[in-house]
């Protein structure tokens, strides 16, 4: 591992830090730095250690697992799909756990329902997906591709057509869940362990996924079980992607632009983008989330619409600096 | 002589088409065959087939002395290498991430490259006279470079036995010679073998020293260059008319 990946490994860790402590800090009331440090092992609990222990703190770290998620979600499926515009919900997992979450809604389940149908849609669409593009033996990226989407716009319809039967007091809360919202984590326990057993199992299949981009005969000359590999990454970032759908809706954009962001500072190399693009995925949702809750305080936005504020300018941009030859 | 590649029976077919069948390949160690034959005929098919990539029909395939269809993925790539006839990259890399892609095959799974692996890769730039690329994107390269980018990552693979679909596509005539020389040499020099799917029978004439002729009809002949290598079979094989020049005791074949 050259130094040079170290050091920006290195670089996102503190990034990651930074942002969970400044979403400590920053809200409707100002918590001063040094009560966030003492809010840890204090024995006392003021009303502001509450305030950081039991709302910000989960929220913060909802947002980094669910930041994470998705960009390694991405990441992997991205390479899967041998296809750059591939993000977490392509393949239709979002809308399958949107479909059994709005019906949640609509008979005014409790929040720990709507996640937990959400988690089970999105994993009957898995299903359904493999299922299908795998039935015939053959399974092409263009096949699990198509499968996915033709699926996903099915899903859209079903959500179209709950939108238009619901009664009006539950569309603001789809609507929300639809685009995103952190208010709704539940537990945060659950989603940093699939983001950890994501990365233990992802990277020592990184270099295989190396050759994989450069196609799958080119993988199994250089004796790459391709089969085996393409399921396990198959079920890897379904699961990542339910995972952070169940907590926080589907948040867009960080899956598809974070880790085209790290091949763009020129870490294309799946070792190092892997776990980069989950930091970096973290920090941003972090940041977004901030911004969301903060920016017309008392009102909260969608943190979707704060991730697409931030990401497609410094993409953009990025794209624009002449970096293109790189994409 | 020692046995590395041998075909008992083998049949080979793709949608109904027979490309071969009841083939007897023997591959000894310092060979150099050329597998020539029309477009469409399945060159391509029996290379993948005999890099372990397809099944066949009927007949075995056996890789020292073992069973291809036995042996793992990896344990094939560390013995034999494909060259590939096209890349898809899908993603940007460097041309030096490129060709470390052939240590794969002997690295575990949590090994990062090391310097020797470093300087096998750039031992093989430097053969195919790209050392100056190595940083530069893959998605930046001509057809020609590519392609001689992916040549060092075979040889990077450091296989006993090649197989290489068509090596001289996208290359410009200068390099076609300063490859096929240099590439035979150094198998000579290391006791390697290669298997290369050519289109230019002179260039099979002059590099390789075993030939393999697949037929339209499904039939094939095998030989030394010069005993398969002629006029007849030729125009037969091309379903063309093809005569000899004779210069200097070299023979050359045209068409007409």
């Amino acid at each position: 591992m050259n130094p040079r990946a170290i050091l920006f490994l290195l670089m996102l860790g503190l990034a990651s830090l930074a942002s969970l402590m400044l979403a400590l800090h920053a809200g409707s009331i100002d918590i001063s730095w040094h009560d966030i440090l003492t809010s840890f092992h204090a024995d006392q609990s003021s009303m502001k250690q509450q305030l950081v222990q039991d709302l910000r703190l989960p929220r913060a770290l909802g947002a980094f697992i669910t930041g994470g998620l998705l960009a390694l979600a991405g990441a992997l499926l991205q390479v899967l799909l041998r296809n750059p515009l591939a993000d977490p919900y392509v393949l239709g997992v979002s809308g399958g756990a949107a479909v059994a979450a709005l019906l949640a809604i609509m008979v005014g389940a409790s929040a720990l329902v709507i996640s937990g149908s959400a988690f089970i849609g999105a994993l009957c669409s898995m299903l359904l997906v493999f299922g299908i593009a795998h039935g015939q033996g053959s399974w092409t990226p263009t096949r699990l591709l198509l499968t996915g989407i033709v699926l996903a716009s099915g899903w859209g319809a079903m959500i179209s057509f709950i939108l238009t039967i619901s009664p009006d007091q539950s569309l603001r809360s789809m609507l929300f869940w639809m685009m995103g919202d952190l208010s709704f984590v539940q537990s945060t326990g659950m989603g940093f362990i699939v983001l950890i057993l994501g990365l233990i199992i992802s990277l020592p299949i990184a270099r295989s996924l190396n050759i994989l981009t450069q196609g799958e005969l080119q993988a199994a000359s250089l004796g790459i079980e391709t089969h085996r590999l393409r399921i396990l990454v198959y079920l890897l970032a379904s699961m990542l992607t339910a995972t952070a759908v169940t907590m926080a809706g589907s948040v867009g954009f960080v899956g598809l632009v974070v880790p085209h962001l790290i091949r763009m500072m020129g870490f294309s190399d799946n070792r190092i983008l892997l776990p980069a693009a989950t930091l970096f995925g973290g920090s941003l949702l972090i940041l977004a989330d901030t911004l969301a809750r903060t920016i017309i305080a008392p009102q909260q936005l969608p943190v979707g619409v704060i991730s697409a504020a931030i990401g497609v300018p410094l993409f953009l941009f990025l794209l624009y600096r002449g970096q293109v030859q790189r994409l | 002589m020692s046995m590395l590649l041998e075909t008992r029976q083998l049949s080979v077919t793709i949608a109904d088409k027979t490309i071969c069948d009841g083939l007897d390949l023997q591959i000894e160690t310092a060979q150099s065959w050329a597998i020539l034959g029309m477009n469409g005929v399945g060159k391509t098919t029996l290379l993948h087939t005999l890099a372990g990539l397809r099944h066949p029909q009927a007949g075995t395939i056996e890789l020292l002395g073992k069973d291809i269809g036995q042996l793992s993925k990896r344990h094939i790539a560390q013995t034999q290498g494909l060259l590939l006839q096209d890349y898809e990259d899908a993603f940007p890399g460097t041309v030096m991430q490129t060709v470390l892609t052939g240590r794969h095959p002997h690295m575990s799974n949590w090994q990062w490259e090391s310097a020797g692996d470093i300087a096998i890769a750039n031992e093989a730039l430097a053969f195919v006279e790209m050392e100056g690329f190595a940083e530069r994107s893959i998605l930046t390269l001509s057809g020609g470079e590519r392609r001689r980018v992916a040549l060092a990552s075979l040889l990077c693979q450091q296989p006993r036995l090649l197989l290489l679909d068509e090596p001289t596509n996208h290359l410009d005539l200068r390099y076609q010679h300063r490859l096929l020389d240099g590439l035979t040499t150094q198998l000579r020099e290391q006791n390697k073998t290669a298997i290369m799917i050519m289109h230019d029978v002179n260039l099979a004439m002059r590099y390789c020293d075993r030939a393999l002729l697949l037929f339209d009809d499904g039939t094939h002949k095998t030989g030394s260059c010069g005993e398969v290598i002629n006029k007849e079979n030729l125009s037969r094989l091309y379903d063309y008319p093809m005569r000899s020049l004779k210069e200097n005791n070299t023979e050359i074949f045209i068409a007409g």
